[in-house]
């Protein structure tokens, strides 16, 4: 054992020989093999996975469409189409990445979700939380320069709203506008630097990622009795045992991605989008994507301009500080029984605000986005801070194990012997 | 309303432009077989559909994502493919002279377009611009079910609305008028294969054929989908089983 070396615990020379020199294999032997995962997991702790799996097909499908892809106005929409017909398979990884977007945001929601009801955002996982709000944006910002890219009426009029809203900002606002665009209207110049930038920030997500995944290996994962694990008992190794239930998340996952890629493929997009850009037409109803839908609904729901723009980030900021407008101590909804019933309300609510986006912005539907609105942001500015100090939470159980278990069972060590506790790792 | 307004100055900064007039209604289920999950298309229906459109609808509609060799995938032979492309004269060169030539079309042509452009199509329309047809069913809201619903729906206009001059009445078109007048009629053209050319016929052979044009890939993509499916379950299974056994001795 030589100064400098790692002191590494495989057999394998040429793996040994490696891991003393670069100890990734010890690495993922804690991270993924040893690591002490709550023994209570229920299926919403795939999610994480399934989004790690979704950002790697994105990245995959995605390097062989810019192969292939020509970023110019009078050459992009013919481009997509010739992928679509005479690339080997063209029409799979178009309809792989255009349809894994739809899904990737469906995991994520669904990830927040399960973040949010089971309190995975309290201390000490605050910037765990933050990071997954970041990805959040960074997702955002570049599913909508991909939807740009078809060169569609929706990519066109879309990109034409959106930017316009950077307008409402007082004094800079058409400057911004004017350098978002690189001229004086949507055109050539805003299509080629959406597509360096779509091409770049899937790779910043993947780095935020990797500090997201680092964060969570510090504090480990939250679980759905919100309780802290204290000790073996209360734990199991992550391989096998979450190596061998994420993968039947995973069939299912790519079971559903399947069946929208080869059976219905364009469900979930718009048809509009299949007709070529035209600046001199403007489409009956411009309406984004379904995941920006809830945002969009509080964008217009709002008379004024620059306050609904305000709003619409608002509503993605408020997330940042989650953690500390919920001021109670306990995790899980669980053992918050009002709390609970506002949470649900509140989902229910987003979701007619989904509703309400895609609707014109007129009549009774302004209304109900009215409504929706203040909901979406009464529960994390009034419900939440004052729950936190008028709610009587249930009981806690004494520990996961005393929960699973029962109350008289005997609580000795995990069932595979020593293998919770992590193998120690030099910290270089 | 000061909603509407905000909007309109949202879209104003761009340009100032025509919006579509009134929604249709969605259009009837014309119960095509190609529709369902596992649907195919009709080879038959395909080059009646290819008929149609070579004798009617390419007066006017180009189809620039489509090559001739594309036909050999409805059924065409080679020969007949190749006929086809040698009817249309094709714009080739510059050759060693700088001069462009005509040349007879070949496999590796695109459809020729009717009109050599936008302009041109608009004069020759009453300034209206009959669409590329390459992708229709996909960039119409009822798809094929659309399309058939409007080349069978030009009906008398209900009393009392009036038809603008150059415009004809259509229930299937948003707002109900429509630069392009009724093309089909009984027994326009006589089909290769002794089928008769009703409009009811004549309208969901083009359909069938545009429906194939927008999304050629469809039949193998469902067939391939079907195989990934059957080897999802199986492999789900295994990965079921596999997770019941690893964790029967845990209570969770
Ligand atoms: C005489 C020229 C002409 C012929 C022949 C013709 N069309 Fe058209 N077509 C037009 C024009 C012009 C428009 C634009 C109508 C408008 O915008 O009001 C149009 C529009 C269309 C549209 C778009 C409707 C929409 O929803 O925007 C479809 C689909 C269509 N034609 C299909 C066909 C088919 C199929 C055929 C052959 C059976 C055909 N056309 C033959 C001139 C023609
Ligand atoms: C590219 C997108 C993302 C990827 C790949 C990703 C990946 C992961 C993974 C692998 C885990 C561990 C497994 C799990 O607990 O489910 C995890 C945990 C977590 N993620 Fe994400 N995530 C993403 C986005 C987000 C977002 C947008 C948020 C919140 C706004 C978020 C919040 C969290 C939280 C709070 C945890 C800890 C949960 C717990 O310990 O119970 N993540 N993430």
């Amino acid at each position: 054992m030589a100064i400098g070396l790692h002191d590494s615990s495989f057999k394998n020379p040429v793996v040994r020989w490696v891991d003393q020199r670069l100890p990734v294999f010890t690495m993922i032997q804690k991270e993924y093999g040893t690591f002490p995962t709550p023994r209570n997991f229920n299926y919403f702790w795939n999610f994480g996975a399934l989004a790690m799996i979704n950002l790697m097909i994105m990245i995959a499908t995605g390097v062989f469409l810019a192969m292939h892809y020509t970023a110019h106005v009078d050459h992009a929409f013919e481009s997509v189409e010739r992928i679509m017909r005479d690339v080997h398979f063209g029409w799979l990884i178009r309809y792989a990445h255009m349809n894994g977007a739809h899904l990737f945001f469906a995991v994520v929601f669904i990830h927040i979700w399960r973040g949010m009801y089971y309190g995975s955002y309290k201390a000490p996982r605050e910037l765990l939380w933050i990071l997954g709000v970041i990805i959040f944006l960074l997702m955002m910002a570049t599913a909508f320069m991909g939807y740009v890219l078809p060169w569609g009426q929706m990519s066109f009029w879309g990109a034409t709203v959106i930017t316009n809203l950077f307008s409402a900002i007082p004094l800079i606002g058409p400057e911004i506008v004017t350098y978002l665009w690189g001229g004086f209207s949507v055109d050539n110049p805003t299509l080629n630097r959406f597509f360096s930038l779509h091409f770049l920030l899937p790779f910043v997500i993947t780095g935020v990622v990797f500090l997201h995944v680092a964060a969570l290996h510090i504090t480990g994962s939250n679980n759905p009795l919100g309780i802290e694990p204290k000790g073996p008992q209360d734990t199991l190794p992550f391989h096998p045992y979450y190596t061998a239930k994420d993968s039947v998340g995973i069939v299912v996952y790519l079971a559903v991605f399947a069946f929208l890629i080869f059976f219905m493929p364009n469900y979930l997009g718009h048809a509009d989008n299949y007709i070529p850009a035209n600046p001199l037409v403007t489409p009956a109803h411009i309406v984004p994507e379904w995941y920006f839908l809830p945002f969009y609904a509080i964008l217009r729901a709002v008379p004024d301009k620059l306050g609904g723009v305000i709003l619409m980030f608002g509503a993605i900021a408020v997330l940042f500080v989650l953690p500390w407008l919920d001021t109670s101590k306990v995790r899980s909804m669980r053992f918050r029984p009002i709390a609970r019933i506002a949470f649900l309300l509140w989902t229910v609510n987003f979701m007619v605000l989904t509703w309400v986006g895609a609707k014109p912005a007129e009549g009774h539907y302004v209304l109900i986005a009215q409504i929706g609105t203040m909901i979406y942001f009464a529960y994390f500015l009034v419900v939440l801070p004052a729950l936190g100090r008028l709610e009587r939470p249930l009981p806690l159980p004494e520990s996961i194990a005393r929960a699973v278990l029962g109350p008289k069972a005997q609580l000795g060590g995990g069932p595979v012997p020593g293998a919770a506790t992590a193998q120690p790792m030099e910290k270089a | 309303m000061r909603i509407v307004k905000a909007l309109a100055v949202a879209l104003s900064l761009s340009f100032a432009s025509p919006v579509l007039a009134a929604e249709a209604p969605p259009p009837p289920d014309a119960r095509f077989g190609f529709a369902g999950l596992f649907g195919t298309f009709d080879r038959g229906a395909l080059q009646r559909g290819f008929q149609v459109y070579k004798e009617v609808c390419s007066a006017c509609h180009s189809m620039r994502l489509l090559s001739y060799r594309n036909l050999l995938d409805i059924g065409l032979t080679d020969e007949q493919v190749r006929a086809i492309a040698a009817e249309y004269q094709i714009t080739d060169g510059p050759n060693e002279d700088g001069e462009m030539f005509e040349r007879p079309g070949r496999l590796s042509d695109r459809f020729r377009r009717p009109f050599p452009n936008e302009q041109a199509a608009r004069v020759a329309n009453n300034g209206a611009y009959p669409v590329d047809l390459s992708v229709i069913t996909k960039a119409r809201a009822g798809g094929a079910n659309y399309i058939h619903a409007l080349l069978t729906g030009y009906v008398d206009p209900p009393a009392g609305v009036e038809v603008m001059p150059g415009m004809n009445y259509n229930a299937w078109f948003a707002g109900n008028q429509i630069a392009m007048p009724n093309v089909l009629n009984p027994g326009q053209l006589e089909f290769a294969d002794g089928t008769e050319a009703t409009v009811e016929q004549m309208s969901r052979d083009v359909t069938t054929f545009l429906a194939w044009a927008a999304e050629p890939e469809m039949e193998r993509r469902r067939q391939m989908g079907v195989k990934v499916l059957i080897f999802l379950a199986i492999l789900g299974g295994l990965v079921y089983a596999t997770k019941r056994k690893v964790w029967a001795d845990v209570k969770h």
